[in-house]
């Protein structure tokens, strides 16, 4: 187990060291048009531009230019060229909200993606599966901004339930923090409870076909057991390795759209004003940060994966 | 039902509904199983034996699955018991053992844990640390060495072999009085399947289960079983004593199924015989005898349908479906000095 | 046929829905090739047809814009009509009011023209922005679903056939790409090209190029589409039909293309198809954000991030657009999952892989 984790974490490091290069590369290299032009944004002075393009390094070697680039990111150095103003600072402050909406969804999506998934493989065939089935494949169809915009209208504008906008700090006020984020946490959460439902369903009825379903028949477990303990626990496996690529991908890139329209004021939020403002520096620090997110609850998960399963838990020590 | 039987069917039918239509996977399937017996039935893949040894527990209902005759251990219909009822039955008075040792347990639980748990259904008022003793018990009584270590491993930490051996003892945690095993020994290395079928037979000697013995291996049954039905393509073709079906069998299917066996005590044949071409699809069976297709002695009767019924004067209990004379098949089942089915011209 | 030992076929207990057991040695009894039967499999699915019939008719929608435009609006997509008055039902009305609040629906109540109104500020005819917008988006949906999959079944291939370092330099670059949260690395790779467009060689893209976001859309999504190609060709290679094609000295290209391909394309349609609605999600969230589609070019995301500005006022405008991605996307994912069940019911592997692709992709969204 031990060395499983090792060698894990040492992938993790080698595909944050390629992210890192892609980035540099999409935001550095791409052709066609000088890069400190591009970071200084629309507007820039000439004067702005020559002073980026030394500090960058942009007439030294793409080595140094890497390592220019990520220095200025991970020591908090990097300023946006719009409003010049701290991208790393912006970013924490965003976090809070980003964290709170992402963490708060991934509840929500966890917990009605497995129940539906499970009430949807139990009764296959009859009215509850084939009605959870078509509501499924809608919420994985329906664009997030057409969930968030029909919230608003119909919940916040025709009736007043919720506020439309706003986060409130968690230890400011827990109630009006839950009260003002649940349409975002409900927004965010209904494409994936479409899927998790779907994807738990499918795992569940191939797991129903396996030997070891038959012999806890076999052994006169009632129904209710079989499910539970054999079924579900074997199907949740395959979940997990799920959930954790997408809860990472959730904290900083996939809360985008739920964000801007409810105005919550996390990193997502500052990652779409920075499109509107062609402001190329935010960009560049939240895709890496978010990439870096992806891969380290990946790795996370593989680990929590082989804990779960006996086999590869005991693996490697048995040998 | 007769006398002294202890599980009993009669005109057991199992009809799966699929796309290409109803497939009748087992039809008119009929057996009677006395106490401490052992019943082993025989067949080729697709023949039927694994259903009906699975409807037997009601392991193959389903929406899509035709059942029909009856099924009874002792004065309790099967067929038609509710899911509590069966479950009843289930582990506790027929025990169950699966072919592959590998995928019949659950990977992510301890091995001794299911054993427990199987215990704990049935009784539960026995704690977790009785059925666990309990377990230490089973598997050491099936010869695992050191069970009271190997209680607490996992499936994939034992060998196929040991697998099957602890199946064997979590089917045997209730003392139940019948014992299906459904190809037992079909997933294992041929040493090991002598180990355990000798397990099965001690079992048997000992504890007097009554064993329902699923295989296609006519070696397998020569080893442990008192009765034998061989079934094709649904249906029983033949069934006997042990020795009736091995020293005068009259079905030409039975007679390809014992050429084919590879015998220690005879020289070994140039070319081991195989009984030509493939077993029917139960969508779209000939007419008349299923075997017909295959059969290099088939004639014109053939094409009606021969009934499973005693030939034999000498011998009430020895039936078969064919309709060569006693004389025709005593002549035909010779192939080169030995039992077996010729090749068709 | 030799007498080989072989168990029963494993009936499969209390599983009601998914498909039948299969007949023993699974052929069919009439020997019908598998194409048939799925077709036979699809015919029979009510839900699946509808659903074509479904995305039909939006493909017809879109592609009547230019009679619609001409025949019936008297007016383009781009054009302005800010100060105009139309005659609705005999009543004479602004299109755009002193407040700037556009029209809404009129029907016909202008013999076509406004149909559903104008949008806002600039007095657009919606209905014609619809339809034009619409050609935009399920353009983008198809072009970058057909790159992907082009992609990522020859990478797939590549991958799975060669083994080795080539599967490893590929598998690598992949999990890169996959490392990214779906919608950041295209809003990177969307800001970062709408700058300065794209030069590479002879190809020359300006920033508001419509196939900026089809490449980045198709290159985003191409991982989880080669990944379980890889896989399947991974099993495949190992099957006798391959083996003997290489016993027989078929080169790498034929064995490739023309044994392992064929096996592929059941897998390669339901990915398409899916692919489409994927897509097209992908590129009204990049347009939505600003990072898609860029001006004068429209699409429905686009549309919807306009009329999300208005929503309390003229709801439509974001609405409509979005409902009818709604139903381009549903329509293909409902036909994709009919597909799926009729060319192969009884395939785990292959459902589970494409499930969880899906999810993780549209995770990220």
């Amino acid at each position: 187990m031990a060395r499983f984790i090792v060698r894990r974490l040492a992938g993790m490091v080698l595909v944050l060291f390629a992210v890192s290069v892609l980035v540099f590369a999409i935001f550095n290299l791409i052709p066609n048009s000088p890069p400190a032009q591009r970071l200084a944004g629309k507007n820039a002075t000439p004067t702005l531009v020559k002073s980026i393009e030394k500090d960058w390094g942009f007439d030294e070697p793409l080595p140094v230019q890497y390592f220019e680039t990520m220095k200025k990111i991970f020591t908090g150095e990097l300023i946006s060229y719009g409003d010049q103003l701290n991208v790393d600072e912006r970013i924490v402050e965003g976090i809070p909200a980003s964290f709170s909406l992402a963490i708060g969804a991934a509840v929500i999506w966890l917990f009605f993606g497995v129940l539906l998934g499970f009430l949807s493989a139990t009764r296959a065939g009859g009215w509850l599966d084939r009605a959870i089935t078509i509501g499924s494949v809608a919420g994985i169809s329906i664009p997030v901004f057409l969930i968030a915009t029909l919230f608003l209208y119909f919940l916040t504008y025709k009736v007043e339930l919720f506020p439309a906008s706003g986060y409130v700090p968690l230890l400011e006020n827990p109630i009006q923090w839950a009260y003002h984020l649940l349409l975002p946490w409900f927004t965010l959460a209904i494409l994936n409870i479409g899927f998790y439902s779907r994807v738990l369903r499918s795992n569940m009825l191939d797991v129903m076909r396996e030997d070891y379903v038959r012999t806890a028949r076999a052994k006169g477990l009632d129904e209710r057991r079989i499910m539970i303990r054999h079924v579900l626990r074997n199907s949740l496996i395959p979940i997990i390795t799920l959930f954790g690529l997408d809860f990472g991908a959730t904290l900083f890139g996939g809360a985008i759209i739920t964000e801007v329209i409810f105005s919550l004021g996390g990193v997502g939020q500052y990652a779409a004003e920075s499109i509107t403002n062609l402001d190329l520096p935010p960009l560049m620090a939240i895709t890496i940060f978010g990439a870096f997110f992806v891969v380290l609850f990946n790795a996370l998960t593989d680990v929590v994966y082989a804990y779960l399963d006996p086999r590869i838990r005991l693996g490697s020590s048995a040998q | 039902m007769s006398p002294g039987a202890l599980l009993s069917a009669r005109d057991l039918r199992v009809g799966f509904a699929t796309e290409g239509g109803l497939l009748q996977a087992v039809d008119g399937v009929s057996f009677d199983l006395a106490a401490g017996e052992v019943l082993a039935i025989v067949g080729e893949s697709g023949s039927g034996k694994s259903v009906t040894a699975q409807t037997i527990l009601g392991l193959t209902r389903s929406p899509n699955a035709e059942i029909g005759g009856s099924v009874k251990l002792g004065e309790v219909e099967l067929l038609d018991a509710s899911d509590a009822a069966l479950r009843k039955v289930r582990g506790e008075r027929i025990g169950m053992v699966f072919q592959d040792p590998m995928t019949s347990f659950n990977p992510v639980y301890r091995l001794g844990s299911q054993i427990v748990e199987a215990i704990r259904a049935h009784r539960g008022d026995v704690s977790k640390a009785e059925g666990r003793a309990r377990a230490v018990e089973l598997l050491d009584s099936v010869g695992i060495p050191d069970a009271e270590r190997r209680v607490d491993d996992y499936p994939h930490e034992f060998s196929g072999g040991m697998r099957q051996r602890a199946m064997i003892a979590m089917a045997l945690a209730l003392e139940p009085e019948v014992l299906i095993a459904d190809e037992p020994t079909t997933a294992l290395d041929v040493t090991i399947q002598a180990q355990v079928l000798r397990l099965l037979e001690q079992l048997n000697r000992e504890r007097g289960v009554a064993t329902i013995l699923i295989t296609h291996d006519l070696g397998v049954v020569a080893e442990v079983a008192d009765r034998v039905m061989v079934m094709y393509a649904g249906r029983v073709v033949e069934e006997g004593t042990l020795d009736e079906i091995f020293y005068d069998p009259q079905h030409p299917y039975t007679w390809g199924l014992l050429g084919s066996l590879t015998r220690l005590d005879r020289p070994r044949p140039k070319r081991l015989p195989q009984i030509s071409g493939a077993p029917p699809s139960l969508l779209s069976l000939p007419r008349g005898c299923s075997f017909r297709p295959r059969c290099p002695h088939e004639f014109g009767k053939c094409e009606e349908m021969p009934g499973l019924e005693a030939r034999l004067p000498d011998a009430p209990s020895h039936c078969d479906r064919c309709w060569l004379s006693p004389e025709q098949k005593r002549e035909k089942r010779q192939v080169g000095g030995r039992i077996g089915l010729e090749a068709p011209a | 046929m030799a007498f080989e030992p072989q168990p029963d076929p494993a009936l499969p207990a209390g599983e009601p829905d998914e498909g039948f057991p299969a007949a023993p040695g699974g052929v069919d009894a009439e020997g019908h090739n598998p194409w048939y039967l799925a077709y036979r499999r699809l015919r029979r699915n009510r839900l699946a047809l509808a659903s074509l019939a479904l995305f039909g008719l939006i493909v017809v929608f879109v592609l009547a814009a230019p009679l619609w435009a001409t025949h019936v609006a008297h007016t383009g997509p781009n054009t302005t009509h800010t100060t105009e008055k139309i005659t609705v039902d005999g009543e004479k009305r602004e299109v755009v009011d002193v407040e700037g609040k556009p029209i809404g629906p009129v029907w016909f109540g202008a013999g076509g023209r406004f149909f559903l109104g104008a949008d806002g500020g600039l007095g657009r005819d919606e209905m014609v922005r619809l339809m034009y917008g619409g050609r935009t988006s399920l353009f983008i949906g198809l072009t970058s679903a057909l790159i992907t999959t082009i992609l990522a079944t020859i990478l797939g291939l590549l991958a799975g056939y060669y083994k080795g370092w080539t599967d490893g330099i590929i598998t690598r670059t992949l999990d890169v790409i996959w490392s990214f949260p779906v919608v950041l690395l295209g809003i990177a790779l969307g800001t970062a090209l709408a700058v300065g467009g794209l030069k590479i060689g002879p190809l020359e893209l300006s920033g508001n190029s419509i196939w900026i976001p089809i490449l980045i859309i198709a290159v985003v999504y191409t991982p989880y589409m080669a990944r379980p190609i890889r896989g399947e060709v991974l099993a495949m290679r190992e099957k006798e039909f391959v083996e003997s094609a290489v016993a027989q000295g078929a080169g790498s290209l034929r064995i490739m293309f023309g044994e392992l391909l064929p096996n592929l394309w059941s897998t390669v349609i339901v990915f398409f198809t899916l692919n489409i609605a994927n897509n097209m999600l992908l590129e009204a969230s990049l347009s939505f954000l600003g990072a898609g589609v860029q001006a004068p070019n429209s699409s429905w995301g686009k549309m919807v991030s306009l009329g999300a500005e208005s929503i309390y006022t003229s709801p439509l405008l974001a609405f409509a657009p979005g409902i009818l991605i709604l139903l381009t996307v549903l329509s293909l994912n409902v036909f994709g999952d009919g597909l799926r069940d009729a060319l192969d019911p009884r395939s785990k592997v292959r459902l589970t892989r494409a499930e969880a692709a899906e999810s993780a992709a549209g995770g990220a969204i």
